[in-house]
């Protein structure tokens, strides 16, 4: 944790110091990057670092939907469902995905590898469908270039 | 004026991003001019000169909105919000990725006129592109003694902090996004007081958006009367207009207010895809009523001529559906993305939306009853206008304007039991 507790400070020196409480989203944010997915004591540690309620912590931890609070593959597929990509066959894609990883929405494929979430609206509206796995958009899909990002993946 | 460009009047190439691209494009050059020569006061004159309206969603004149800020308290924050959330909309994304600078140098000029020393730029969690290039641009800046201890040698400092949500639609709702830049779960708070009287840490704030700021440069370098003589006569200059769904070229297209919708659709997008009819257009962003192909006829692309329509231009994110749609299922994906985005903290919205969605639902599966739709009708009013938030509203205009203005089609389902358009979405 040392490590971290490093680059947690470094984090907050580019935030005025009387605002401490600030740095919950963007604790969890690098402890997630870290470690895949949150638990209750990862909270606490960051309630701890900066001296704020362990209940505001734990309070964004579940209410946030970017945070993961069990373990996800190592590729995390976001699917938008939202209009736009609605319009341009997101359902059918999702439905590609599905049953090309062998999985349901929510799911994460048996060997670790993929994630599959279905998600809203990620302002690629113009470029639509869209989806983003771990940070990366992918836009303008159809079910020729999902396969060929999935193959590519490592 | 109609060919005056606030954003697209630069080449993208690999490097235009960057800062010596933005120098070249005479960048930072208002800066400059508004610290030599310009008193903040003077900054803020030629804002409210310019017409600026917020390019947010609710378009409350810029100048207006500054002039709130009480100028003796001894802190005053400014929070540009790139939540960026509103199903249609993708331009602020657009800034970020090609020209982080501009809005640096917006953001700057807005605390200069403010008397901010701390600036808070809040991108949506999923923005990763746009948080890298920003933060690049940030670094340039600092580099260069544009952000940070006495910018330009001269007697004004201002950081600027870039800070990313984590995955809620409503932290873009301006007072979510204090609570949420807080460090705790996105409720919106009551107004008033709004944030220009306590708004982060309860100190004045002042919250825009992302295009909004970054069309300030623009109008300190020229002027405001000059920007005002752009587009609309009440909601000047030009607009990033985002055009998505059933359209031959999708896409974000900059163009003065007053432009007509049907010419952006037909012309610039390159009208319906395969040749279809027209049956439907959002105009801006999910949240706003829809509008049938009949009503669209006339309308331009200004606040005033949008909201005669019956309509709002919203978020400028305007969404084409192509005749063979099924307007039903269209709807489903609208209350699910609403039921799941209510913060669940006041209950007309909680279950309003979570009831919608339900009702909507059972009529998509065919479950739908004799007097759902009066049941739905009578959902919306019993939300709209009670929440502490719009996003009650915002869920509610969907609903009562789909069945208003496609009321067979949703009565078809029901008795029937299935689709008109045998449920499609794509066309
Ligand atoms: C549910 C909801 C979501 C919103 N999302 C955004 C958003 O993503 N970006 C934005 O700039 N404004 C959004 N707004 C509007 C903001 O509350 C606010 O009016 C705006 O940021 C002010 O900036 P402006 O005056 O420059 O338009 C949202 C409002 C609501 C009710
Ligand atoms: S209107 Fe909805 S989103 Fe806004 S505060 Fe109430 S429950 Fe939350
Ligand atoms: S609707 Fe899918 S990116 Fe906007």
């Amino acid at each position: 944790m040392s490590c971290l507790n490093e680059r947690f400070d470094r984090l907050r020196a580019a935030y005025p110091a009387e605002m401490a409480s600030s740095l919950v989203l963007p604790l969890l944010h690098l402890m997630q990057q870290e470690k895949g997915h949150l638990t209750e004591s990862d909270a606490l540690h960051i309630a701890d670092y900066l001296g704020v309620p362990a209940m505001q912590v734990k309070e964004a931890l579940t209410w946030y939907t970017m945070f993961h609070r069990r373990p996800v593959g190592r590729h995390v597929i976001k699917v938008c469902r939202n209009i736009a990509c609605s319009l341009m066959g997101a359902e059918r894609l999702l439905g590609h995905l599905t049953a090309r990883l062998g999985i349901g929405e929510g799911e994460t494929t048996a060997d670790g590898r993929f994630t599959l979430l279905a998600v809203e609206c990620l302002a690629s509206c113009g470029t639509a469908p869209a989806m983003q796995v771990n940070d990366t958009y992918h836009e303008g899909l159809t079910e020729e270039k999902i396969d060929r990002i999935l193959e590519e993946l490592p | 004026m109609s060919e005056a460009r606030v954003f697209f009047n630069f080449a993208v190439t690999a490097d235009s991003h960057r800062l010596p691209a933005y120098r070249d494009r005479r960048g930072y050059g208002a800066l400059e001019k508004a610290l030599r020569e310009m008193a903040p006061a003077a900054v803020e004159a030629e804002v409210k000169a310019s017409g600026l309206r917020g390019r947010g969603g609710a378009g409350f004149p810029t100048g207006m909105k500054w002039s709130f800020v009480d100028r003796k308290s001894p802190v005053v924050y400014l929070c540009c919000n790139a939540d960026e959330g509103e199903p249609g909309t993708f331009k602020d994304r657009w800034i970020f990725e090609n020209a982080s600078h501009q809005l640096i140098e917006g953001v700057l000029l807005a605390s200069y006129a403010l008397g901010v020393r701390h600036a808070f730029i809040y991108l949506r969690g999923e923005f990763d592109l746009p948080y890298r290039r920003l933060c690049e641009a940030l670094a340039e800046a600092r580099g260069a003694g544009l952000v940070g201890e006495r910018i330009l040698g001269s007697s004004f400092s201002c950081d600027i902090i870039a800070h990313r949500g984590a995955g809620a639609y409503v932290c873009g709702e301006e007072s979510s996004l204090l609570t949420s830049l807080e460090g705790f779960k996105g409720y919106p708070r009551n107004k008033p007081p709004f944030p220009a009287v306590k708004g982060l840490y309860q100190a004045p704030t002042v919250i825009n958006n992302v295009e909004t700021l970054a069309t300030i440069p623009w109008i300190i370098a020229r002027g405001g009367t000059a920007y005002a003589s752009i587009g609309a006569e009440k909601n000047s200059g030009t607009r990033l207009f985002g055009i998505s769904g059933h359209v031959n070229k999708p896409g974000l297209y900059e163009r003065p207010t007053g432009y007509p919708l049907k010419r952006i659709i037909f012309d610039d997008a390159g009208g319906v895809r395969g040749g279809k009819g027209l049956k439907a257009v959002i105009p801006g962003g999910s949240s706003t009523p829809v509008l049938t192909a009949a009503e669209i006829d006339g309308i331009t692309l200004d606040a005033e001529s949008v909201q005669a329509a019956g309509s709002m231009l919203g978020s400028g994110g305007i969404i084409v559906v192509a005749e063979g749609t099924c307007m039903v299922r269209l709807l489903r994906v609208l209350t699910r993305f609403y039921a799941h985005e209510s913060c669940g903290q006041c209950t007309p919205c909680r279950e309003g939306s979570a009831w919608m969605d339900e009702i909507v639902g059972r009529i998509c599966a065919g479950k739908g009853e004799e007097g759902d739709l009066e049941r739905l009708e009578g959902i919306t009013r019993g939300i709209m206008g009670n929440t502490v938030c719009a996003l009650g509203d915002a869920a509610s205009m969907p609903v009562a304007s789909f069945i208003q203005k496609f009321r067979d089609e949703f009565a078809y389902f029901i008795k029937y039991g299935r689709s008109m358009h045998a449920g499609r979405l794509e066309v």
